[in-house]
């Protein structure tokens, strides 16, 4: 009894409970970082990555309010139909900046206009009337293996969310192909010298694309995580500037997967902190808007320390990020 | 079908390939109307219809125009030199809220004459935009911090910003008198005297013509001429095109970094001056940031190809639909739709641009000048 006491006391403390909010609000940063890692390190920067987040939201969400299934299956339908939508915003980037070898930097941020806040993704949510419903279903902290009551350990590890455990899986998944299977090597290879790659007989451009598009699912499933769980219903422009957070996210992971998840958690705290802190009325004096620049403004400032600091050499970025390969001018 | 780089770009291609673009976002967008069951001519028609030919449709079209002309300069300027400036947006929202602080503060002190207010507002505009834009650019400059991130993320904070001034707080900008103001968080109006000017046109039914828009061309022709007639804008040329080039020509790069981010920043700051003095009065944060001015500039910039002078028509073709997008905005009109289109033409004029750099050749052969072309590009 007083062990069962001590231990919802515990779970109720403040810091706790922000880890575990952190982990939460961590999860779309954390897939949307991984999908970007992986395009980037096969070259390619895709600062699309808000825009295909929304597309994803308002694809996953329809999917769980139209498809008339049982709730798993729903959910696990939401999380197929985001994927494709993001990764089909990808497609469009892949072509022009591989096939059309566009500029990479102008084209991402076309990618977000034309799918972001005021564009695709308003537009679909508008024409599939979306708005203004909560979901049908959503994802729900569970209690895994019934440990979720444990001390300090319970809500931070057992007690997420399905998306939260799939979110691992992915990490570790990219992280070993990245550093331990052959694919991986030729991904890293393409990256950082094309021209040699294609020596070897590697396929640059279907590696580019390849890495694009899965790149561009991961961040659909990322914005599912906004209108399937965290928000959960459609609202415009959502996710709030995540997709922007996660492009900065690679930077301060040094293109590592482990690393992502560490930064994305960081960041999970940041943007969790506002609703923390109002839920336990603490801090009313100081306006809300200054916590709710907290995630924005200490992308900045980590930004900075990474730049300038021990990175200065860009430890860890592809050196061929960025520049489209053209066999014929190498 | 192989794409060989073209040794001159023909100047005809420069002004085809947008037109070109333009066209063949609207036949994209005709399939995605089909597709969501609209009809793409109905459309289209009351589209343009709204944008410019109904009555009073140009005057509308110009007050839309002219702050987005003033965020293409913004994107134009830092673009051309590689500096990707996406904080147009906050940097905006800066000028807007210096120029109605200097113009409600003036009207306290009892200043009733407009050129002084006029004046003012572009200068405060001006400032509070460039001091905005300053923050990405002394880190990208003396912390090599990747400035596209940077300065996005002040568009968020500029957002908050408003938020707090005008909902939050009972700030001076905020109406805290008036009826309305009690009941509804509203920002207060600036006084009558500091509102713009506009000129009568006779034609097409008469048009008027913001003042805003009459400094959005004069700076447009201003920046032209900095970028391409001084020796200032030599620098930045040859900075843009190669940094290596000009740091052993003892070009000072960081200088002029932060230079160009701040008349970047300064031309979305008077853009923000000019909405409040034209037609806005007092500072809506929600329409402020529901009408993405800063980002639509970029497309604009893109599509004119981050000329100045092509700014202005591109501006106030851009300006066209969105005020179409605003005055249809209702249950048969598809919201969202003006900005897929702007993504649309977007996505064509950079796809476009490879009809510029390259030939598109059919076939399999090889044509002898190739080498030569490869040994021009790597001199040049």
């Amino acid at each position: 009894m007083t062990y069962e006491l001590l231990a919802s006391s515990v779970n109720d403390s403040f810091l706790v409970v922000i880890v575990a909010a952190a982990v939460l609000y961590g999860t779309p940063l954390l897939y949307a970082a991984l999908g970007e890692l992986l395009a980037e390190r096969s070259g390619v920067l895709n600062l699309g990555v808000e825009g295909m987040m929304l597309v994803g939201a308002v694809m996953g969400f329809w999917a769980v309010q139209r498809l008339e299934v049982s709730s798993g299956l729903s959910l696990a339908l939401a999380l197929g139909v985001a994927a494709l939508a993001g990764g089909a915003m990808a497609l469009i980037h892949a072509f022009l900046v591989v096939t059309l070898r566009a500029n990479q930097i102008v084209s991402g941020l076309a990618l977000t206009i034309f799918a972001g806040a005021a564009g695709l993704s308003a537009y679909l949510g508008n024409e599939l009337n979306l708005s203004g419903a909560p979901a049908e279903h959503a994802f729900s902290a569970l209690d895994v293996l019934g440990l979720a009551d444990l001390p300090v350990v319970g809500p931070i590890v057992f007690g997420q969310s399905v998306l939260v455990y799939l979110s691992w899986a992915v990490a570790l998944g990219i992280g070993v192909y990245l550093a331990r299977t052959r694919p991986g090597l030729n991904v890293r290879a393409v990256g950082e010298s094309p021209a040699a790659a294609d020596a070897m007989g590697i396929d640059v451009t279907a590696y580019r694309y390849g890495h694009t598009v899965v790149g561009g699912a991961l961040a659909g499933i990322g914005g599912a995580c906004f209108s399937l769980q965290l928000t959960p219903q459609w609202v415009v422009g959502l996710t709030g500037g995540a997709g922007w957070i996660a492009v900065a996210l690679v930077i301060f992971a040094f293109w590592r997967a482990d690393l992502c998840v560490l930064g994305a958690y960081l960041f999970g705290a940041f943007s969790a902190l506002p609703l923390t802190l109002q839920a336990r009325g603490w801090l009313t004096e100081v306006p809300s808007e200054v916590f709710q620049s907290l995630p924005y403004v200490m992308t900045i400032v980590v930004l900075v320390a990474v730049s300038s600091g021990a990175a200065k050499r860009r430890l860890g970025a592809p050196a061929a990020l960025g520049v489209p390969y053209v066999r014929e001018e190498r | 079908m192989r794409l060989e780089r073209r040794l001159e770009q023909p100047r005809w291609l420069l002004v085809a390939v947008p037109v070109g673009s333009i066209a063949f976002a609207f036949v994209v967008m005709a399939f995605v109307l089909l597709l969501t069951g609209h009809s793409p001519l109905g459309t289209y028609r009351r589209l343009f219809d709204s944008a410019f030919f109904a009555d009073g449709a140009l005057t509308s079209t110009l007050v839309f125009a002219t702050p987005i002309v003033f965020t293409g300069l913004a994107a134009a300027a830092a673009f051309r030199m590689q500096l990707y400036n996406i904080g147009g947006e906050g940097q905006f929202y800066l000028g807007a809220v210096a120029a109605v602080g200097i113009a409600l503060y003036l009207g306290d002190q009892g200043v009733s004459s407009t050129p002084v207010h006029i004046v003012a507002m572009v200068v405060a505009g001006a400032a509070a935009g460039a001091a905005w834009a300053a923050i990405p650019a002394v880190l990208r400059a003396f912390a090599r911090t990747n400035e596209i991130i940077t300065s996005l993320m002040l568009n968020y904070v500029a957002g908050l910003l408003l938020t707090y001034l005008i909902i939050d707080s009972r700030s001076y900008w905020r109406d805290l008198e008036s009826f309305e103001g009690q009941t509804f968080p509203l920002g207060k109006q600036i006084p009558e005297d500091a509102k713009w000017p506009s000129a009568s046109l006779d034609v097409a039914g008469g048009v008027l013509v913001p003042l805003g828009f009459g400094l959005a061309i004069v700076a447009a022709v201003v920046l032209w001429f900095t970028y391409s007639r001084t020796r200032f804008g030599f620098e930045l040329q040859v900075i843009g095109d190669s940094q290596r080039t000009a740091r052993f020509a003892g070009m000072r790069l960081r200088r002029k970094i932060v230079a160009v981010m701040c008349i970047s920043g300064a031309a979305a700051g008077v853009g923000g001056a000019s909405l409040e003095g034209d037609f806005a009065y007092q500072i809506d944060p929600t329409g402020l940031q529901s009408s993405f001015y800063g980002y639509t500039g970029i497309v604009v910039a893109a599509l004119a190809r981050y000329n100045p002078i092509a700014v202005v028509p591109v501006g106030v073709f851009i300006g066209g639909l969105q005020n179409a997008g605003f005055t249809l905005q209702g249950a048969d009109f598809p919201s969202g739709l003006v900005g897929v289109m702007q993504g649309l033409i977007l996505f064509c004029a950079l796809g476009g641009e490879v009809l510029v750099r390259y030939r598109v050749r059919f076939g399999r052969s090889v044509t002898p000048h190739h080498s030569d072309a490869a040994t021009a590009e790597a001199t040049s």
